[in-house]
């Protein structure tokens, strides 16, 4: 164990600079939640006001639209709120020539919880101000699942209306994916990332806070739909035009609420490129990287190429719906000579490298998990960093396999078939690699490595229902039926959400400094993998059978199936109270973690749990591979002796037992 | 498990009985998916085309989950950790390029083959043949028929669709507002109703009945509810049908 294991916790510490807080109106001109509601409401009375003068100006009546203030308070309100919480501080005190702040560091570490609720430009903070905000839209997402399985426990239409059900899977797809997946993935990276590669903290760590707090808004934005006039979005979360561009205002709420977590997604991901590319500590090269590292630095390519297409796709929408222009209007009656296709090309530009933005971080997580719970090294470890590459190019040449049915040209569905059935090469090196990990190990069978091993059979029948998609006349067929309900779930929840699972039980000790429930953690995964199969198996067959999916009523030949599915997602929906429970309580009183349960060779082991305010007091030393587990006298990283150090102080093998 | 046995562990031995857990496990278990009642009726030809090419593609799926699992379960059941075995370490085995090589090589060749038997289908599903034309115009929240060639060579248009067994049909799709698609999965064809552009599908009827035909691509409010039916009858009933059906104009 290394000297730094000793290091006091940030929670034990006191805050290296606190100013006193502030009173009365003062309260309003710090940064702070005062100020950001003052912002907020001095943002949409200035929308309102630029709306009302355009009006003005062109003639309009009535001089006053609600649609129009939505659009414009939507997209400019939510800067006021960052303004006022104190996102932009330094720069425009910068910007200002004021003397902006020497760093004094006031804004590292957290020593109580309303530093969660501050601007903090720790990136273990955010790390985790991250994961809890994103958990919290999982279980709004999870809840509205519950409402949407309730109305298709029977045929007819029951609890919502047709409306309301159309906007009930919008949110959830939408919450689940942009709120959920993609930022709780950037969340656990951006705390152990930079713990891994040496470094103390991320390159950029105002943009960084900037970017969590993105989120907040985006979701918030998603959820308002339900209250916005007219209902919430109900396009689904592909947003297909022209549909979205001719929906009530609740559209808006996606489209907008999407540019803000996409600039969240871009922004994070140059911080991890920057980071990974120029932080890395003496010795770390790239191939002596953790998988972790490697696939968040595939997963950011993919990030800052694939997500500016998203957000184009939906400016247009935007631009079509607001301000009349014609880029997908090409109904009969409007004569306009739009591109309805186009946008599903430039959504799916996006869309398609996003699942993969979905899953390559789970890649690393796995990895992590599965070397350390095997007690052996990666099987084939450079493959396995290869292999992220080549899904990143790959990535970017199946797009159209989600139109197959679309009408485009029908030549382009070939290539298309060939370079999505060509992906599976790649996901296979990665399955077959962890495989012979596991092959001859001393298996560790705890929590995170049964979420590990059931994402590795689950993952493995969505892959195989993703083959079947590939093959043309197949799709032609099950191509928006329950079918694809059930592939994606089989992907993202089999695959991504098993493995946010099984990385928060992993590095849960590193981030509270607390052990979890082990008992409990057990329960929570077979509740969840049990019920998981049973809730989206059937899907396939009632897919195939002919039941289309985002319909709110059907036929009445699916009602047994429908009604099973729907008991065994209300169990499902339970078992992820246990994990609650356990997170919850043992975050409160759990007993303590030691630096390093797990016996990991990586780097963020060998500080303490939790790390210091500055991760590493010594700066570490990369000599050797990440996974030299079983190899005798094999280090990762060795902590150099301080200049002021003792002669006690030898070089430390990092890791060792 | 001893120091001893795990060391000698992992051998010819535990591969070949891996191998027979897959084998095994394939062989019942294949057969059970196959006779999984997944499809609904087949009432083209172009459906028994894709509901074999399903059956394939089931074949080569079940041993390859057989592999991924019943490799986890074998190595969880021999090699989990037992009491006293907490400081153990695995055995620091790196890689082994030939098996890389050939578990990349495997699938890549699979998947080529896979690929060349459904562009094979494909191809022949969207063969042309001697055909008539069927226009079909979706809207929210309704899909209506035109046959170019009705009575006296004027079109006419019905919200009833019948097409004839044995011939081949040409549904030309359009839509008037939103996306929308023509599904019917008794014939396993569909595509998507897209403003400004006709898309277009071949079917083959091949068995008289009444079907349904669905909306599958979200387009509003009435989404659950865009429904129609198509009727599949013999030869001399559709010309029948044709002759009573009066002339509406295009």
């Amino acid at each position: 164990m290394s000297a730094t294991a000793t290091s006091p916790t940030p929670h034990t510490t006191t805050a290296p600079h606190t100013p006193p807080p502030a009173s009365g109106l003062q309260r309003f001109r710090v940064a702070g939640w005062y100020r950001a509601a003052l912002g907020l409401f001095l943002g949409v009375a200035f929308c309102i006001g630029l709306d009302v003068l355009v009006r003005l100006a062109y003639g309009d009546h009535p001089v006053y639209s609600g649609d129009a203030v939505w659009m414009v308070s939507l997209l400019g309100a939510p800067f006021g709120f960052l303004i006022g919480l104190g996102c932009f501080d330094y720069w425009f005190y910068w910007a200002a020539g004021r003397p902006s702040r020497p760093e004094d560091h006031s804004s590292h570490g957290a020593y109580s919880w309303k530093d969660y609720f501050r601007v903090n430009t720790d990136h273990k903070v955010i790390g985790t101000q991250y994961v809890v905000t994103s958990f919290f839209f999982f279980f709004v997402g999870g809840l509205i699942a519950m409402l949407m399985r309730a109305e298709l426990a029977q045929p007819g239409l029951q609890f919502v209306d047709s409306s309301t059900f159309n906007g009930l899977f919008s949110v959830h797809a939408s919450l689940l994916i942009f709120l959920f997946i993609i930022p709780v993935f950037a969340g656990l990276a951006n705390f152990v990332l930079p713990l891994m590669i040496g470094a103390p903290d991320m390159a950029f760590p105002r943009l960084n806070a900037l970017s969590f707090w993105l989120l907040p808004v985006a979701g918030v934005m998603m959820l308002l739909s339900f209250l916005a006039p007219g209902g919430p979005f109900a396009s689904g979360w592909t947003a297909y035009a022209p549909l979205s561009t001719t929906q009530p205002v609740g559209q808006m709420f996606f489209t907008i609420a999407v540019q803000f977590a996409g600039a969240s997604s871009i922004a994070t991901a140059l911080n991890f490129l920057v980071t990974i590319i120029t932080m890395r500590a003496p010795g770390m090269s790239f191939w002596r990287m953790p998988l972790l590292v490697w696939a968040n630095f595939s997963t950011s390519l993919l990030v800052v190429i694939a997500t500016p297409f998203i957000a184009a796709s939906q400016f247009f929408v935007l631009l079509d719906r607001g301000l009349g222009f014609h880029f997908f209007d090409s109904a009969v009656a409007s004569h306009a000579n739009g591109d309805v296709l186009m946008y599903q090309h430039v959504f799916w530009f996006y869309s398609h490298p996003a699942v993969y933005i979905m899953m390559l971080p789970g890649f690393g997580i796995v990895s992590e998990i599965i070397a350390v719970k095997a007690r052996k090294p990666i099987f084939g470890y450079r493959m396995m960093a290869f292999s992220l590459l080549a899904i990143v190019v790959l990535g970017f040449t199946v797009w159209a396999h989600h139109m197959f049915v679309s009408g485009m040209q029908g030549w382009i569905r070939v290539p298309m078939m060939i370079t999505t059935a060509i992906i599976a090469v790649p996901t296979g090196i990665k399955i077959f690699s962890w495989l012979a990990t596991l092959w001859k190990g001393v298996l560790h069978l705890d929590t995170p490595m049964l979420f590990a091993l059931g994402f590795l059979t689950m993952f493995t029948l969505g892959g195989i229902s993703g083959v079947m998609l590939a093959m043309i006349p197949f799709t032609i067929h099950v191509s928006d039926t329950y079918f694809i309900v059930a592939h994606i779930h089989y992907v993202l929840f089999g695959g991504s959400l098993f493995t946010i699972f099984a990385g928060v039980y992993y590095w849960f000790p590193k981030m509270t400094g607390r052990m979890f429930d082990e008992r409990l953690g057990k329960i929570h995964f077979w509740t969840t993998f049990v019920f998981f199969n049973l809730t989206f198996a059937p899907m396939h067959l009632i897919g195939i059978e002919g039941m289309p999916r985002r319909v709110a009523d059907y036929a009445q030949q699916f009602a047994g199936w429908n009604l099973a599915i729907s008991i065994a997602s209300f169990f499902l929906g339970l078992s992820s109270l246990i994990f609650l429970w356990n997170i919850v309580t043992s975050w409160r009183g759990g007993p303590r973690a030691a630096a390093n349960p797990w016996r990991a060779l990586t780097l963020e082991w060998q500080v303490s749990s939790p790390p210091p305010v500055f991760n590493f007091d010594r700066v570490p030393t990369v000599v050797g591979g990440p996974y030299e587990y079983g190899v005798p006298g094999a280090v990762h990283g060795i902590f150099k002796p301080a200049e002021t150090a003792t002669a006690e102080a030898r070089p430390q093998p990092a890791g060792g037992h | 498990m001893s120091a001893e046995s795990r060391r000698e562990s992992g051998g010819r031995q535990d591969y070949l009985r891996v191998a027979v857990v897959i084998v095994l496990a394939s062989l019942v278990t294949i057969p059970i998916a196959l006779l999984i009642h997944w499809f609904p009726t087949q009432a083209s030809v172009e459906s028994r085309k894709i509901d074999t090419l399903y059956d394939v593609l089931l074949i080569f799926s079940v041993p390859m989950f057989w592999l991924v699992a019943t490799t986890v379960l074998f190595s969880v059941w021999r090699w989990r950790m037992r009491p006293g075995e907490e400081e153990l370490d695995g055995p620091p085995i790196h890689g082994n390029t030939r098996l890389e090589v050939v578990w990349t090589a495997f699938p890549a060749v699979m998947m080529v083959g896979l690929c060349t038997y459904a562009f094979v289908t494909l191809h022949s599903i969207e063969k042309t043949h001697r055909h008539m034309t069927v226009e079909v115009m979706a809207q929210q929240f309704a899909f209506r028929y035109t046959y170019p060639d009705g009575p006296g060579g004027k079109p006419f248009s019905t919200n009833d669709l019948y097409v004839p067994t044995g011939e081949q049909v040409e549904f030309k799709v359009h839509a008037k507002d939103v996306l929308h698609d023509f599904w019917v999965p008794a014939f396993r064809l569909k595509t998507d109703a897209v403003p400004g552009i006709t898309t277009a599908i071949k079917v083959t009827p091949s068995r008289v009945g009444t079907y349904a035909v669905v909306c599958a691509e979200l387009c509003g409010l009435g989404h659950a509810l865009m429904r129609s039916t198509v009727h599949v009858v013999p030869p001399e009933q559709f010309k029948t049908w044709l002759a009573k059906q009066k002339t509406t104009g295009a």
